[in-house]
Protein backbone atom coordinates (compact mmCIF):
# COMPACT_ATOMS: atom_id res chain seq x y z
CA UNK A 1 0.00 0.00 0.00
CA UNK A 2 1.27 3.47 -0.75
CA UNK A 3 -0.31 4.92 2.35
CA UNK A 4 2.25 4.29 5.01
CA UNK A 5 0.36 5.75 7.91
CA UNK A 6 2.44 5.79 11.05
CA UNK A 7 -0.03 3.41 12.66
CA UNK A 8 1.54 0.63 10.62
CA UNK A 9 4.74 0.81 12.61
CA UNK A 10 2.84 -0.19 15.71
CA UNK A 11 1.27 -3.35 14.33
CA UNK A 12 1.78 -6.24 16.63
CA UNK A 13 2.63 -9.01 14.15
CA UNK A 14 6.16 -9.42 12.79
CA UNK A 15 4.73 -11.11 9.72
CA UNK A 16 3.20 -7.82 8.68
CA UNK A 17 6.55 -6.04 8.90
CA UNK A 18 8.20 -8.61 6.68
CA UNK A 19 5.30 -8.41 4.28
CA UNK A 20 5.52 -4.61 4.21
CA UNK A 21 9.24 -4.60 3.53
CA UNK A 22 9.00 -7.19 0.82
CA UNK A 23 6.10 -5.34 -0.82
CA UNK A 24 8.09 -2.13 -0.76
CA UNK A 25 11.15 -3.78 -2.26
CA UNK A 26 9.00 -5.43 -4.88
CA UNK A 27 7.39 -2.16 -5.94
CA UNK A 28 10.73 -0.40 -6.06
CA UNK A 29 12.16 -3.10 -8.24
CA UNK A 30 9.16 -3.61 -10.49
CA UNK A 31 8.85 0.08 -11.18
CA UNK A 32 12.46 0.56 -12.18
CA UNK A 33 13.82 -2.76 -13.45
CA UNK A 34 12.87 -4.97 -16.35
CA UNK A 35 13.45 -8.47 -15.07
CA UNK A 36 12.32 -10.62 -17.96
CA UNK A 37 15.63 -10.56 -19.77
CA UNK A 38 16.24 -14.05 -21.08
CA UNK A 39 19.51 -15.80 -20.25
CA UNK A 40 18.94 -18.20 -23.10
CA UNK A 41 19.35 -15.33 -25.55
CA UNK A 42 22.87 -14.83 -24.22
CA UNK A 43 23.73 -18.43 -25.04
CA UNK A 44 22.39 -18.03 -28.57
CA UNK A 45 24.27 -14.78 -29.05
CA UNK A 46 27.46 -16.53 -28.07
CA UNK A 47 26.78 -19.38 -30.48
CA UNK A 48 26.04 -17.01 -33.35
CA UNK A 49 29.26 -15.12 -32.61
CA UNK A 50 31.37 -18.28 -32.63
CA UNK A 51 29.68 -19.48 -35.80
CA UNK A 52 30.34 -16.15 -37.45
CA UNK A 53 33.93 -16.21 -36.29
CA UNK A 54 34.46 -19.68 -37.74
CA UNK A 55 33.03 -18.61 -41.08
CA UNK A 56 35.23 -15.54 -41.05
CA UNK A 57 38.33 -17.51 -40.14
CA UNK A 58 37.98 -20.18 -42.78
CA UNK A 59 36.41 -18.27 -45.62
CA UNK A 60 37.05 -14.59 -45.34
CA UNK A 61 40.33 -13.90 -43.62
CA UNK A 62 43.30 -13.31 -45.90
CA UNK A 63 45.96 -15.96 -45.96
CA UNK A 64 49.27 -15.42 -44.19
CA UNK A 65 51.11 -12.40 -45.43
CA UNK A 66 48.16 -10.77 -47.10
CA UNK A 67 46.63 -7.66 -45.65
CA UNK A 68 42.94 -6.97 -45.36
CA UNK A 69 42.22 -4.01 -47.60
CA UNK A 70 39.37 -1.73 -46.62
CA UNK A 71 37.69 -1.76 -50.00
CA UNK A 72 38.03 -5.41 -50.72
CA UNK A 73 35.18 -7.84 -51.06
CA UNK A 74 36.63 -9.65 -48.03
CA UNK A 75 36.20 -6.65 -45.82
CA UNK A 76 32.66 -6.02 -46.96
CA UNK A 77 31.78 -9.66 -46.30
CA UNK A 78 33.27 -9.31 -42.84
CA UNK A 79 30.96 -6.40 -42.15
CA UNK A 80 28.00 -8.34 -43.47
CA UNK A 81 28.90 -11.25 -41.22
CA UNK A 82 29.26 -8.95 -38.24
CA UNK A 83 25.91 -7.33 -38.93
CA UNK A 84 24.24 -10.73 -39.35
CA UNK A 85 25.58 -12.00 -36.03
CA UNK A 86 24.40 -8.84 -34.31
CA UNK A 87 21.01 -8.90 -36.00
CA UNK A 88 20.40 -12.58 -35.25
CA UNK A 89 21.40 -12.05 -31.61
CA UNK A 90 19.07 -9.08 -31.25
CA UNK A 91 16.12 -10.80 -32.88
CA UNK A 92 16.60 -13.95 -30.78
CA UNK A 93 16.97 -11.89 -27.63
CA UNK A 94 13.83 -9.95 -28.45
CA UNK A 95 11.77 -13.06 -29.15
CA UNK A 96 12.92 -14.99 -26.08
CA UNK A 97 12.62 -11.96 -23.83
CA UNK A 98 9.10 -11.13 -25.06
CA UNK A 99 8.08 -14.70 -24.41
CA UNK A 100 9.46 -14.51 -20.89
CA UNK A 101 7.88 -11.15 -20.20
CA UNK A 102 4.49 -12.47 -21.24
CA UNK A 103 4.91 -15.33 -18.81
CA UNK A 104 5.90 -12.92 -16.04
CA UNK A 105 3.02 -10.62 -16.97
CA UNK A 106 5.60 -7.87 -17.35
CA UNK A 107 5.03 -5.18 -19.95
CA UNK A 108 7.37 -5.34 -22.91
CA UNK A 109 7.18 -1.69 -23.76
CA UNK A 110 6.90 0.81 -20.95
CA UNK A 111 8.92 3.53 -19.23
CA UNK A 112 11.32 1.01 -17.76
CA UNK A 113 12.17 -0.78 -20.99
CA UNK A 114 12.47 2.51 -22.81
CA UNK A 115 14.99 3.68 -20.24
CA UNK A 116 16.75 0.34 -20.52
CA UNK A 117 17.05 0.66 -24.27
CA UNK A 118 18.23 4.25 -24.25
CA UNK A 119 20.85 3.62 -21.60
CA UNK A 120 22.06 0.57 -23.45
CA UNK A 121 22.23 2.31 -26.80
CA UNK A 122 24.07 5.46 -25.77
CA UNK A 123 27.50 3.86 -25.23
CA UNK A 124 26.88 1.35 -27.99
CA UNK A 125 26.03 3.89 -30.67
CA UNK A 126 28.84 6.16 -29.54
CA UNK A 127 31.24 3.25 -29.87
CA UNK A 128 29.84 2.29 -33.23
CA UNK A 129 30.27 5.78 -34.62
CA UNK A 130 33.76 6.06 -33.21
CA UNK A 131 34.78 2.73 -34.73
CA UNK A 132 33.41 3.76 -38.11
CA UNK A 133 35.31 7.03 -37.94
CA UNK A 134 38.50 5.16 -37.12
CA UNK A 135 37.93 2.66 -39.92
CA UNK A 136 37.47 5.47 -42.39
CA UNK A 137 40.92 6.74 -41.56
CA UNK A 138 42.45 3.29 -41.99
CA UNK A 139 42.99 2.67 -38.30
CA UNK A 140 41.53 -0.74 -37.79
CA UNK A 141 43.98 -2.20 -35.34
CA UNK A 142 41.92 -1.39 -32.30
CA UNK A 143 38.52 -2.36 -33.68
CA UNK A 144 38.05 -5.56 -31.69
CA UNK A 145 39.05 -4.01 -28.38
CA UNK A 146 36.90 -0.95 -29.01
CA UNK A 147 33.90 -3.13 -29.77
CA UNK A 148 34.39 -5.08 -26.57
CA UNK A 149 34.95 -2.01 -24.42
CA UNK A 150 31.95 -0.05 -25.70
CA UNK A 151 29.73 -3.11 -25.51
CA UNK A 152 30.84 -3.66 -21.92
CA UNK A 153 30.14 -0.03 -21.04
CA UNK A 154 26.70 -0.29 -22.65
CA UNK A 155 25.93 -3.35 -20.52
CA UNK A 156 27.08 -1.75 -17.29
CA UNK A 157 24.98 1.30 -18.05
CA UNK A 158 21.90 -0.72 -18.89
CA UNK A 159 22.24 -2.98 -15.85
CA UNK A 160 20.59 -0.39 -13.64
CA UNK A 161 17.33 -0.99 -15.48
CA UNK A 162 17.32 -4.73 -15.68
CA UNK A 163 18.68 -7.75 -13.83
CA UNK A 164 21.68 -6.57 -11.88
CA UNK A 165 23.99 -9.40 -12.89
CA UNK A 166 24.31 -7.96 -16.37
CA UNK A 167 26.86 -5.51 -15.08
CA UNK A 168 29.29 -8.33 -14.35
CA UNK A 169 29.17 -9.36 -17.98
CA UNK A 170 29.80 -5.72 -18.77
CA UNK A 171 32.86 -5.59 -16.53
CA UNK A 172 34.18 -8.79 -18.07
CA UNK A 173 33.79 -7.41 -21.59
CA UNK A 174 35.56 -4.20 -20.63
CA UNK A 175 38.46 -6.11 -19.12
CA UNK A 176 38.78 -8.38 -22.14
CA UNK A 177 38.65 -5.32 -24.35
CA UNK A 178 41.42 -3.60 -22.43
CA UNK A 179 43.62 -6.71 -22.46
CA UNK A 180 42.95 -6.97 -26.17
CA UNK A 181 44.11 -3.41 -26.65
CA UNK A 182 47.27 -4.15 -24.68
CA UNK A 183 48.20 -7.25 -26.70
CA UNK A 184 48.07 -6.30 -30.37
CA UNK A 185 47.65 -8.92 -33.03
CA UNK A 186 45.15 -11.16 -31.32
CA UNK A 187 42.03 -9.08 -31.86
CA UNK A 188 40.19 -11.93 -33.51
CA UNK A 189 40.70 -14.30 -30.59
CA UNK A 190 39.69 -11.75 -28.00
CA UNK A 191 36.62 -11.02 -30.06
CA UNK A 192 35.74 -14.71 -29.99
CA UNK A 193 36.26 -14.86 -26.23
CA UNK A 194 34.34 -11.67 -25.54
CA UNK A 195 31.37 -12.13 -27.83
CA UNK A 196 31.35 -15.89 -28.02
CA UNK A 197 32.61 -17.59 -24.89
CA UNK A 198 31.58 -14.95 -22.35
CA UNK A 199 28.05 -14.80 -23.72
CA UNK A 200 27.66 -18.56 -23.51
CA UNK A 201 29.07 -18.70 -19.99
CA UNK A 202 27.04 -15.77 -18.78
CA UNK A 203 23.88 -16.83 -20.59
CA UNK A 204 24.10 -20.31 -19.05
CA UNK A 205 24.62 -18.84 -15.61
CA UNK A 206 21.57 -16.62 -16.00
CA UNK A 207 19.56 -19.49 -17.43
CA UNK A 208 20.26 -21.74 -14.47
CA UNK A 209 19.40 -18.90 -12.09
CA UNK A 210 16.07 -18.56 -13.85
CA UNK A 211 15.41 -22.27 -13.61
CA UNK A 212 16.11 -22.17 -9.89
CA UNK A 213 13.47 -19.47 -9.31
CA UNK B 1 5.87 6.11 -1.97
CA UNK B 2 7.92 3.02 -2.82
CA UNK B 3 7.54 3.80 -6.49
CA UNK B 4 8.11 7.53 -6.22
CA UNK B 5 11.31 7.31 -4.23
CA UNK B 6 13.10 5.23 -6.85
CA UNK B 7 11.70 6.96 -9.92
CA UNK B 8 11.81 10.67 -10.66
CA UNK B 9 8.08 10.71 -11.14
CA UNK B 10 5.17 8.55 -12.19
CA UNK B 11 1.84 9.37 -13.69
CA UNK B 12 -1.56 8.21 -12.56
CA UNK B 13 -1.85 5.30 -14.96
CA UNK B 14 1.61 4.00 -14.23
CA UNK B 15 0.89 4.01 -10.48
CA UNK B 16 -2.43 2.35 -11.10
CA UNK B 17 -0.90 -0.49 -13.13
CA UNK B 18 1.96 -1.09 -10.70
CA UNK B 19 -0.23 -1.03 -7.60
CA UNK B 20 -3.20 -2.78 -9.14
CA UNK B 21 -5.79 -0.59 -7.41
CA UNK B 22 -8.93 1.20 -8.53
CA UNK B 23 -9.03 4.82 -9.65
CA UNK B 24 -10.84 5.92 -6.52
CA UNK B 25 -8.51 4.03 -4.21
CA UNK B 26 -5.43 5.58 -5.80
CA UNK B 27 -6.95 9.03 -5.83
CA UNK B 28 -7.78 8.99 -2.15
CA UNK B 29 -4.32 7.79 -1.18
CA UNK B 30 -2.53 10.37 -3.29
CA UNK B 31 -4.76 13.03 -1.81
CA UNK B 32 -3.72 12.17 1.73
CA UNK B 33 -0.06 11.92 0.72
CA UNK B 34 -0.27 15.34 -0.83
CA UNK B 35 -1.96 16.74 2.24
CA UNK B 36 0.96 15.47 4.32
CA UNK B 37 3.33 17.17 1.85
CA UNK B 38 4.96 13.87 0.99
CA UNK B 39 4.23 14.20 -2.70
CA UNK B 40 3.72 16.92 -5.31
CA UNK B 41 1.07 16.69 -7.97
CA UNK B 42 1.42 18.20 -11.44
CA UNK B 43 -1.57 18.29 -13.74
CA UNK B 44 -1.09 18.94 -17.42
CA UNK B 45 -2.43 18.04 -20.82
CA UNK B 46 -0.89 15.68 -23.34
CA UNK B 47 -2.63 16.82 -26.47
CA UNK B 48 -6.22 16.81 -25.39
CA UNK B 49 -5.89 14.20 -22.62
CA UNK B 50 -5.36 15.30 -19.03
CA UNK B 51 -2.28 13.85 -17.36
CA UNK B 52 -1.48 13.83 -13.67
CA UNK B 53 2.10 13.31 -12.58
CA UNK B 54 3.34 12.64 -9.05
CA UNK B 55 6.68 13.47 -7.49
CA UNK B 56 8.03 12.60 -4.07
CA UNK B 57 9.08 15.62 -2.01
CA UNK B 58 12.26 15.81 0.05
CA UNK B 59 10.09 15.46 3.13
CA UNK B 60 8.32 12.46 1.62
CA UNK B 61 11.58 10.71 0.78
CA UNK B 62 13.00 11.38 4.23
CA UNK B 63 9.89 10.15 6.01
CA UNK B 64 9.75 7.06 3.83
CA UNK B 65 13.34 6.26 4.65
CA UNK B 66 12.54 6.61 8.35
CA UNK B 67 9.59 4.29 7.84
CA UNK B 68 11.74 1.61 6.20
CA UNK B 69 14.38 1.89 8.91
CA UNK B 70 11.72 1.54 11.58
CA UNK B 71 10.30 -1.55 9.89
CA UNK B 72 13.74 -3.12 9.59
CA UNK B 73 14.54 -2.42 13.22
CA UNK B 74 11.27 -3.99 14.29
CA UNK B 75 12.03 -7.08 12.26
CA UNK B 76 15.50 -7.44 13.76
CA UNK B 77 14.03 -7.40 17.27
Amino acid sequence: MINFAFQSTFKMEENNYLKDISEIKDLMSRSSRFISLSGLSGIFAGLYAILGALLAYFYIFPKHGEVLSLNSWNFKMLLVLLASVALLSIVTAFLLTSQKAKKNKEKIWDTTTQRLLINFLIPLVTGGIYIIIKLNSQHYGLTASLMLIFYGLALVNASKFTIGYVKYLGYAEIIIGLICAAIPGFGFWFWVIGFGVLHIVYGSFMYFQEKKN
Amino acid sequence: MSILVVNESADFNRLKELLNVTDGNLASHTKSLEKASYINIEKSFIGKKPNTRYYATQLGKAEFKKHINALEKLIKN
